[in-house]
C-alpha cells in the first residue's frame, strides 16, 4: 500500500512520526502553510516559516524516504492582522519555488471582509502562476463557509478541476461534487471526519476527485488516519486499485496540476543518508 | 572547473540562452528564472559533481554583483543555495572571499548538502578555526570526507586533537567514528 497524505503539518510532527509514516507506506506529503497555535506579528516570522517548508523540512523528510512538497498562503486567520498584510507581497517568490505546488491554505476562517479580499487576490495568484489552489473551509458555520467558498472560486475564473476545497465533511460534500472541484477529508481522531464515516461517504459519492488526509498538525491528530481510512476501505469491500486511487493517484493528479511534482529518488539523498537528524542531530 | 566547461556541458539548452538575455536586459527578472532553472534544466549530472540545473545556475550568476548573488542566497531554496555554494569559486565578483557570509550560514545549517558544499574549494577564505569545527561538524554528520576540499593539505595538530576528542567519546558511548575520519587521524598520529 502507497500513500500520499495531501494535507499534513510536518513541521509540528516529531521524527518518530516520520518513521511511523514511513513503517505504514507513506511515501509522500503535502505540507500546507497554515497558521500555528501562535498567531505571528509580522510578515517575517512567515519567510521564515516558508523557507522551512522549502528547505528544512524537505530535507527531514527525506531522511525517511519520504517526498515532500508544500502549498504557500497567507492564511484567513491571520489575514485579519493588519501587520501581516505584507506577507502577499512576499508570496510571489515562494509561488516560483520547485517544491511549491499550491496556493494554500486559503479561504474563510471567520468570514470577515478582509478575508475575502484576501482569499480573492491569493486565487489570483494561482491563476497568475498556474498552480491549484488549496482551499481550507471554516470549522464553524461550515454549510455556509462552504457555499461562499464555490462562490469566491466560482467568481475568480480559476478551473475547478485546480481547486481542493478541505475539511469536508456529509453535509458539504455535495455542493462541493457538483461544483467540479476536488474534495479533501481530514481524517481526524474525534472531530471532523472519522475512518468508518469516511468509508460511508465514499460509497454514496463514488471516488472520483476524492482525498483523503491527515491534517496532523499541533493540535490532537493522528497522521496514520490515512492509513486506519485505506484498512477501513479494504474492510468494508474496496479493492487495493479502490484504495490506491483515492490515497495515492488522485492526490498526485491534483498536485501534478502544478508542473512541479517531483516523486522521483534522489542521489543525494541516497549519497547522505545516516545524516545528523537519524544520529541524533549536531 | 571553470564556467566555460559548464556552458559548453549545457550547449544546445535554448531556455538557458534566453534566460541569460532576458536578465541581460532586465535583471529584475533574475530571481524568477534562477528559481525556476532546476525544473527547466533538470537535475541529471551533466559534468562529474554538477546537475543540469547546477551548472546552469552558476551561469546565471556570471556578472551579476555580490549584493544580488547574496540575495538569491538569501531568497533561495535548499536546492538554490547549494547551487550558490558551488558557484563561489568560479565567479570573478567572489574571487577574493567576500561569498564567506553564505558559508558561514550554510555552516550553521543541519542540511548535509548544505554542510558539505560550504567546505568545497571555497572553503579556502575561512579562517583555520572555523573550517576546522566545518570539517568536525562533517564527520559528526557523517557525511564523507572528500566533500571537503584540500583535506589532507589543510589538517593540522588542532583537527588532529578534535578529531581524537570525538574519536574518544564516541568509544566511550560504544560507537565507531567513520572510516575516513579514523584514516585521517591515523595519518596525524602515526
Amino acid at each position: 500500500m502507497r500513500i500520499f497524505d495531501p494535507h499534513i503539518h510536518m513541521t509540528s510532527r516529531t521524527t518518530d512520526d516520520y518513521a511511523a509514516m514511513a513503517a505504514h507506506g507513506v511515501k509522500a506529503v503535502v505540507e500546507p502553510a497554515f497558521w500555528l497555535g501562535q498567531p505571528r506579528t509580522n510578515p517575517g516570522s512567515f519567510a521564515d516559516y516558508f523557507d522551512s517548508l522549502i528547505g528544512w523540512e524537505p530535507f527531514r523528510a527525506a531522511q525517511y524516504g519520504i517526498k515532500h512538497h508544500a502549498t504557500i498562503a497567507l492564511n484567513p486567520k491571520e489575514a485579519n492582522d493588519p501587520r501581516c498584510r505584507g506577507v502577499l507581497d512576499l508570496m510571489p517568490r515562494y509561488l516560483d519555488k520547485d517544491g511549491v505546488v499550491a496556493v494554500g491554505e486559503i479561504g474563510y476562517d471567520a468570514m470577515t471582509p478582509v478575508e475575502d479580499e484576501v482569499f480573492a487576490a491569493q486565487l489570483a495568484m494561482a491563476v497568475e502562476f498556474e498552480l491549484p489552489a488549496l482551499v481550507h473551509t471554516p470549522h464553524r458555520d461550515k454549510a455556509a463557509g462552504t457555499k461562499r467558498t464555490l462562490d469566491v472560486v466560482k467568481e475568480s475564473g480559476i478551473e475547478p478541476g485546480h481547486v481542493l476545497v478541505d475539511h469536508l465533511n456529509e453535509v458539504t460534500v455535495g455542493i462541493v461534487k457538483d461544483s467540479g472541484c476536488w474534495m479533501g477529508f481530514s481524517i481526524y481522531p474525534d472531530t471532523k471526519m472519522s475512518p468508518p464515516r469516511m468509508v460511508d461517504i465514499l460509497k454514496e459519492h463514488g471516488l472520483e476527485r476524492m482525498l483523503v488526509n491527515s491534517a496532523a498538525d499541533w493540535g490532537k491528530s493522528d497522521p496514520l488516519l490515512t492509513v486506519a481510512t485505506a484498512e477501513a476501505m479494504l474492510a468494508a469491500g474496496f479493492t487495493t486499485d479502490d484504495v490506491d486511487l483515492v490515497l495515492w493517484q488522485n492526490p498526485v493528479a491534483f498536485y501534478a496540476q502544478s508542473g512541479k511534482l517531483d516523486l522521483a529518488e534522489s542521489a543525494t539523498e541516497a549519497t547522505f543518508e545516516g545524516s545528523s537528524i537519524l544520529r541524533g542531530g549536531s | 572547473m571553470k564556467l566555460d566547461e559548464l556552458r559548453a556541458a549545457l550547449a544546445g539548452h535554448e531556455w538557458l540562452a534566453e534566460a541569460e538575455v532576458r536578465v541581460k536586459a532586465d535583471p529584475a527578472a533574475l530571481p524568477s528564472l534562477f528559481a525556476r532553472a532546476d525544473r527547466k534544466l533538470g537535475r541529471d549530472e551533466v559534468v562529474p559533481g554538477w546537475t543540469a540545473g547546477q551548472a546552469g545556475r552558476a551561469l546565471l550568476l556570471k556578472d551579476q554583483d555580490q549584493e544580488q548573488i547574496r540575495q538569491l542566497y538569501d531568497h533561495g531554496d535548499a536546492a538554490e543555495k547549494l547551487a550558490i555554494l558551488k558557484a563561489l569559486p568560479l565567479l570573478d565578483t567572489e574571487r577574493e572571499g567576500a561569498g564567506v557570509p553564505l558559508l558561514l550560514d550554510a555552516l550553521r545549517t543541519n542540511d548535509t548538502r548544505l554542510v558539505a558544499a560550504a567546505l568545497g574549494p571555497y572553503a579556502e577564505h575561512l579562517d583555520a578555526a572555523t573550517w576546522r569545527q566545518g570539517v568536525i561538524k562533517v564527520v559528526f554528520m557523517g557525511v564523507p570526507l572528500a566533500a571537503v576540499a584540500d583535506l589532507d593539505e589543510r589538517a593540522d595538530a588542532e583537527l588532529a586533537t578534535m578529531l581524537r576528542s570525538l574519536a574518544d567519546e564516541r568509544a566511550a558511548a560504544g560507537r565507531d567514528m567513520s572510516a575516513d575520519a579514523i584514516a585521517l587521524l591515523n595519518r596525524w598520529e602515526a
